[in-house]
């Protein structure tokens, strides 16, 4: 980033020593290209944002009129044990999503960067869920984990014959286990990448000094993966708060409220009990768990990416 | 015989070769517990689309009677004959509709917005791209009450136009800031000779820049292409009406009236996923790149 920004200063620069007649050719006669983007993004994005923070000080029932309601709604979202539910929930999906995908992922990265041709097929297949969208995902799970005529008896495995979806510890298992399947490939994908990009030239070096691959890959792969792993878990981390549509189809956020995370409290509350208000007040909550997680990821990347990257070579 | 054979090999080989060698074994090993992790991971990505497909080629007889992970007695296409008749031809068209409707306007306004934050000066176009970065952190979830009372606002309500035009907005950071560093890496001698030739900056960006930056668009198009494709929040919130149901959603409301009849349930989802899979077929290394575009840079 900080490299680019240095690269388009140069180019400036350059252009304002170079020969005469480029004044008046580039200044700012270029802004008005930048005005439909601009004028989308600000009324579908940047209006609504402000409008839900306006509509959590509201009553509204989603098709009559708009009136005022203070600070009523806050008062009640937050002295509703319900929020406190849902927050706990999704803190709890994210974290062991996190744990459960990161490992997985990264040693599925270095795996499909390997050479080998048998591992390059096996990554063909492993990116297949990337195909599906998460309606299809819960769709096909709910018919998976049928006790009779699901995976539990092809496979002979009674053990796997539960009550998935009626048991709430077991509903959030299954929730933390199907957000891996259908996500884990992208994260193997980005790690491979990232993989991909670390010099040959610091193994051989490694193997010259008779460093086994256990400690290579704790030596080299790992530390030399930093970035991709703060990248990789910034999206998870942010991600999971938007991991509405796998759950609200897989298990529309019961039994009970078991898997009522954020989003899927916020859509329910608005558009099912028809309370605008209080939902707008669980958006504005997402809307700032969003981005002081993504500061605070970014904040770990520090400044110097592009320098520290390349250290030790 | 044994003896002589052992010892002539502790003897012969030079010190950095039994290096090589202990390192040589050591990976073997390695090797063989990361392949295993690798065949178990398969099992665990395979045996359930597995089970899907071949559900979905059962008959409501052969589902109950059969062992769940058997091949189907006597396939059929019965299944899929039902999914199509279910008006999914019409969902699909609708959703090409809407993902070619929120691609291209999104691309065509963000490389044009791209072309002048790279080229142009001023504070103006400061601004605009600081206003791109800061939208990058907007979940389009949290906004989608007012969303919602805009769009029945602008009498937009329940029509495929309310479905992408939030959906253009929210892909436009994203796709500013990945055009925007493939633009920067153009040479700037390019422009000067585009200028020494007496093109203006309009003809510059169609001429230059967008053939130049061709890889990096069909990456952003297949990636907010996915996007659009899979959505399922806007859909659900924005329309009613069963002929302008999108995939997801078609493919959800088809599972609540279907639920007995698992292999039509599996045929929806084989079918619905059939376009990408096609994709994935044909150009599986530009649908990857696309997909982790500007995350694995």
């Amino acid at each position: 980033m900080s490299n680019a920004v240095s690269t388009a200063e140069k180019s400036s620069m350059a252009a304002a020593g170079g020969p005469v007649g480029t004044r008046g050719y580039k200044g700012g006669g270029l802004a008005w290209l930048t005005l439909p983007a601009l004028v989308v993004f600000v009324v579908f994005a940047i209006v609504p944002l402000v409008g839900v923070i306006i509509l959590s000080f509201t009553s509204w029932d989603g098709i009559g009129a708009i009136g005022s309601a203070g600070l009523s709604n806050w008062l009640s979202v937050f002295s509703d044990p319900g929020l406190y539910n849902s927050l706990g929930l999704t803190f709890l999906i994210m974290i062991a999503s996190w744990l459960v995908q990161t490992p997985i992922s990264l040693l599925l990265g270095v795996f499909t960067a390997g050479s080998q041709r048998y591992r390059a097929a096996l990554a063909v297949l492993y990116f297949l869920p990337l195909l599906l969208s998460s309606a299809a995902v819960a769709i096909a799970y709910k018919a998976l984990l049928d006790p009779n005529f699901g995976l539990a008896t092809g496979l002979g495995l009674p053990l796997l014959a539960q009550d998935w979806l009626g048991v709430p510890q077991l509903a959030v298992g299954l929730v933390i286990f199907v957000i891996a399947w259908q996500f884990v490939p992208f994260h193997t994908l980005i790690y491979q990448g990232g993989v991909r990009q670390i010099p040959k030239s610091l193994y051989e070096a490694a193997q010259i000094d008779g460093a086994g691959t256990v400690k290579q890959f704790f030596s080299i792969t790992l530390p030399q993966l930093k970035y991709t792993i703060i990248t990789s878990s910034t999206l998870m981390v942010v991600g999971s708060l938007t991991y509405f549509d796998l759950i609200f189809v897989l298990t529309g956020g019961g039994p009970g409220n078991s898997t009522r995370i954020l989003a899927l409290d916020m859509y329910l509350r608005g558009f099912r009990a028809n309370l605008m208000g209080p939902a707008s007040v669980i958006a504005v909550v997402l809307v700032v768990i969003g981005l002081v997680l993504a500061l605070f990821l970014q904040r770990l990347g520090g400044k110097d990416k592009q320098s520290s990257q390349l250290e030790g070579l | 015989m044994s003896t002589t054979l052992t010892s002539a090999k502790e003897t012969t080989p030079t010190p950095p070769a039994t290096a090589r060698q202990g390192l040589g074994f050591r990976m073997r090993r390695l090797n063989i517990v990361g392949g295993l992790g690798g065949w178990m991971w398969l099992a665990i990505i395979i045996i359930p689309v597995y089970y899907i497909v071949i559900t979905s080629l059962k008959t409501q007889s052969g589902y109950f009677g059969q062992n769940p992970l058997a091949p189907p007695s006597s396939p059929t296409l019965e299944n899929y004959q039902l999914v199509l008749d279910s008006d999914f031809a019409r969902y699909f068209l609708n959703s090409v509709i809407v993902t070619a409707g929120s691609v291209i306007p999104t691309v065509l306004v963000s490389f044009m917005a791209a072309f002048a934050i790279v080229r142009g000066k001023g504070r103006f176009l400061k601004l605009v791209n600081g206003v791109f970065l800061m939208g990058l952190a907007i979940p389009l979830q949290a906004t989608i009450i007012p969303i919602y009372l805009m769009i029945i606002r602008f009498n937009l309500y329940d029509s495929l136009l309310a479905l992408m035009l939030p959906s253009i907005a929210f892909a436009i950071p994203l796709t500013v800031l990945i055009l925007s560093n493939f633009i920067r890496d153009v040479p700037n001698e390019l422009f000067e000779s585009m200028r020494l030739d007496g093109c203006s900056e309009w003809q510059t960006l169609w001429r230059l820049a967008l053939p130049l930056t061709r890889p990096a668009i069909v990456t952003v198009a297949i990636y907010n292409g996915l996007q659009v494709w899979n959505g399922f929040l806007l859909p659900l919130v924005l329309t009613q009406s069963p002929g302008l149901r999108v995939l997801p959603l078609g493919l959800w409301t088809f599972q609540g009236e279907f639920s007995v009849n698992i292999p039509a349930v599996l045929a929806s989802v084989v079918l619905s996923t059939l376009p990408i899979l096609v994709l994935y077929v044909l150009g599986r290394r530009q649908l990857l790149s696309g997909l982790t575009a500007g995350f694995s840079k």
